[in-house]
């Protein structure tokens, strides 16, 4: 009997060094975040306290709060994600929808229309409105040879432009997860509430619809967090009209090297980041999204 | 053509004509989605300074511009080399862990998964200004090396997701089966485990390769000096004006990009 109990003992103990050896598997992994991310920016986070004179101040986060300039920065960066989600939305919901309704061969052609733009670097989509935007530009030729406008229209190197931009860019975003939610709506609900009377609209909002908000949810979500930290879209379309959190910090060490100025703006924009991300997980399952978890 | 309009394209019985304006508004936006980044390719071939559409005067003046300029190929080859050593170090790194995550049940693996999936949560210009401080204290900045390593981390989440998902979907008793006939976990892994993932590995690796390929704002702050990036090079560039060489340089950007999407495509297809 006392064997059998020590033998247990034994295969217990093996089974916990052998899962800590697999675990240690992702010790290189671990290590290079460690060292290359959670490091720096707990370094970033210190800094952001230490005022002008070296000693502990609060004295960065005063001048946020303070000065003119970096709350107009704030809403600059929240106006411009929030339109860029709700433009992301109105377009793609029905591309997704259209895209979703398709026999699968077709929407797999279809789909290439998002995933091209997807994988195609962002700097050289950036760069195509930049050229098709300018005042010499494509757009405006074209509309001026249709009688659409007579003087060449600015729509680069301002908000214009900016909007344009990001929201092609953030676009197969939020279409890819809300394609995948209402490919996976089972289409026999549509033909229940068809049979019970409900009219095709009252079908679309009281069914459809529903049933593809988890997907609508994600989507907005990863686009507009991916707004808040944007820089080169802006950067390069806005003309230094539009000036986003992250522009304020690279201006900040680029051209005036002040570090504290530039961890702080980036401490509160990565705690605005995590505490959405956070909210949002106790209504999402951000681990199924990921895929990790088990 | 009337008779499919007046067909029913839905369970709710709505005809496809009444659906016209579905059908126009999707095809619309799905040539905004594709039409600008396509339309710099022909673009790239004009005479013009302006880049005009349809050129007028057909060149390769762009491309020779860019060929000929020691600066954008100095640029060119340190994209090239920073993106295949971040495959060849993110893709082993990454499967590794998604593999040890997934095969040891401890506790703490979900703290580990979410520490390695954070590079995709934290806005990149904060890890950009972290790298830059910290490879300046440890003098390796404007080198490969660095940029390689802060390349691989910002892959590594692609390459967890990757993989993991693949691992999810294997049944790792088969693992089991071959370590039950005596071979090492190494071997299980090599030669059992390996090949049923081959194609979500592939996946990451290409993924790891295209994410440090096009990163733009990482390598504007620890590339330069002797190994600028491209996407550095044609950031600053694209920052005083609009040069058209970088419409030549797109669309060899373009070109790598979808070769890279079809080799994927291929390998997914060998795995049916």
């Amino acid at each position: 009997m006392q064997a059998v109990d020590l033998n247990a003992e034994g295969l217990r103990a093996d089974e916990r060094l052998e899962r800590l050896k697999l675990f240690g598997l992702s010790s290189p992994a671990l290590l290079l975040v460690l060292v290359i991310l959670v490091l720096p920016v707990g370094w970033l986070f210190y800094v952001s306290f230490i005022g002008a004179d070296g000693q502990f101040s609060l004295e960065n986060y005063e001048r946020m709060i303070n000065r003119k300039s970096y709350s107009r920065i704030f809403m600059t960066t929240f106006q411009v994600s929030l339109v860029t989600t709700g433009l992301c939305i109105l377009i793609g919901y029905p591309l997704a929808y259209f895209i979703s309704q398709l026999p699968s061969k077709w929407a797999g052609l279809c789909m290439i229309s998002v995933l091209l733009p997807f994988w195609t670097s962002l700097l050289v989509r950036t760069y195509a409105w930049l050229v098709l935007l300018q005042k010499r530009g494509l757009v405006n030729e074209w509309a001026m040879s249709l009688g659409l406008w007579d003087e060449p229209i600015k729509m680069v190197h301002n908000m214009t432009g900016t909007l344009i931009g990001m929201v092609h860019i953030m676009l197969p975003f939020l279409v890819l997860p809300l394609y995948g939610a209402m490919k996976s709506i089972n289409r026999d609900y549509m033909n229940a509430a068809a049979n019970l009377g409900a009219s095709p609209r009252r079908a679309f909002w009281n069914v459809f619809f529903p049933l593809s908000t988890p997907g609508l949810f994600a989507g907005s979500l990863m686009v507009f967090v991916l707004c808040l930290g944007f820089f080169v879209t802006p950067a390069v379309l806005g003309g230094g009209k539009v000036i986003m959190v992250s522009m304020k910090i690279v201006s900040n060490i680029e051209l005036f090297v002040n570090w504290g100025a530039a961890s702080a703006l980036g401490v509160v924009l990565l705690v605005i980041t995590m505490a959405i991300l956070w909210i949002a997980s106790w209504f999402l399952n951000i681990e199924k999204m990921t895929g990790g978890g088990h | 053509m009337a008779n499919w309009l007046k067909s029913p394209a839905t369970e709710t019985q709505v005809t496809h004509g009444q659906r016209l304006w579905l059908y126009m508004l999707a095809t619309v936006t799905m040539i905004l989605l594709v039409a600008p980044t396509l339309i710099v390719i022909p673009m790239s071939f004009s005479e013009s300074q302006y880049l005009e559409f349809p050129p007028e005067k057909w060149s390769t003046r762009w491309y020779g511009n860019y060929f000929g300029s020691s600066e954008w190929m100095l640029a060119t080859r340190t994209s090239l080399k920073a993106a295949f050593l971040t495959m060849l170090v993110a893709t082993p790194v990454g499967v590794l862990a998604a593999y040890g995550l997934h095969a040891s049940r401890i506790r703490f693996i979900r703290v580990a998964f979410v520490m390695l999936i954070t590079p995709m949560m934290v806005p990149v210009v904060l890890i950009a200004i972290g790298a830059f401080y910290a490879y300046v204290q440890l003098q390796i900045l404007y080198t490969i090396t660095g940029l390689v390593l802060a390349h691989t981390v910002l892959a590594l989440p692609l390459v967890l997701i990757v993989t993991g998902a693949a691992l999810k979907g294997y049944d790792m008793s088969q693992e089991e089966a071959a370590r039950s006939l005596g071979a090492p976990r190494w071997k299980a892994f090599l030669t059992v485990t390996l090949p049923q993932i081959k194609f979500a590995v592939v996946t990451s690796a290409l993924l790891s390769f295209l994410t440090s390929f096009d990163e733009v704002i990482v390598a504007m702050f620890i590339s330069g000096g002797d190994n600028p990036t491209l996407t550095r090079s044609m950031f600053n560039a694209l920052r005083d004006q609009i040069d058209p060489t970088i419409a030549s340089i797109s669309t060899i950007m373009i070109l790598v990009t979808t070769l890279m999407m079809v080799l994927a495509q291929i390998f997914g297809q060998q795995k049916k």
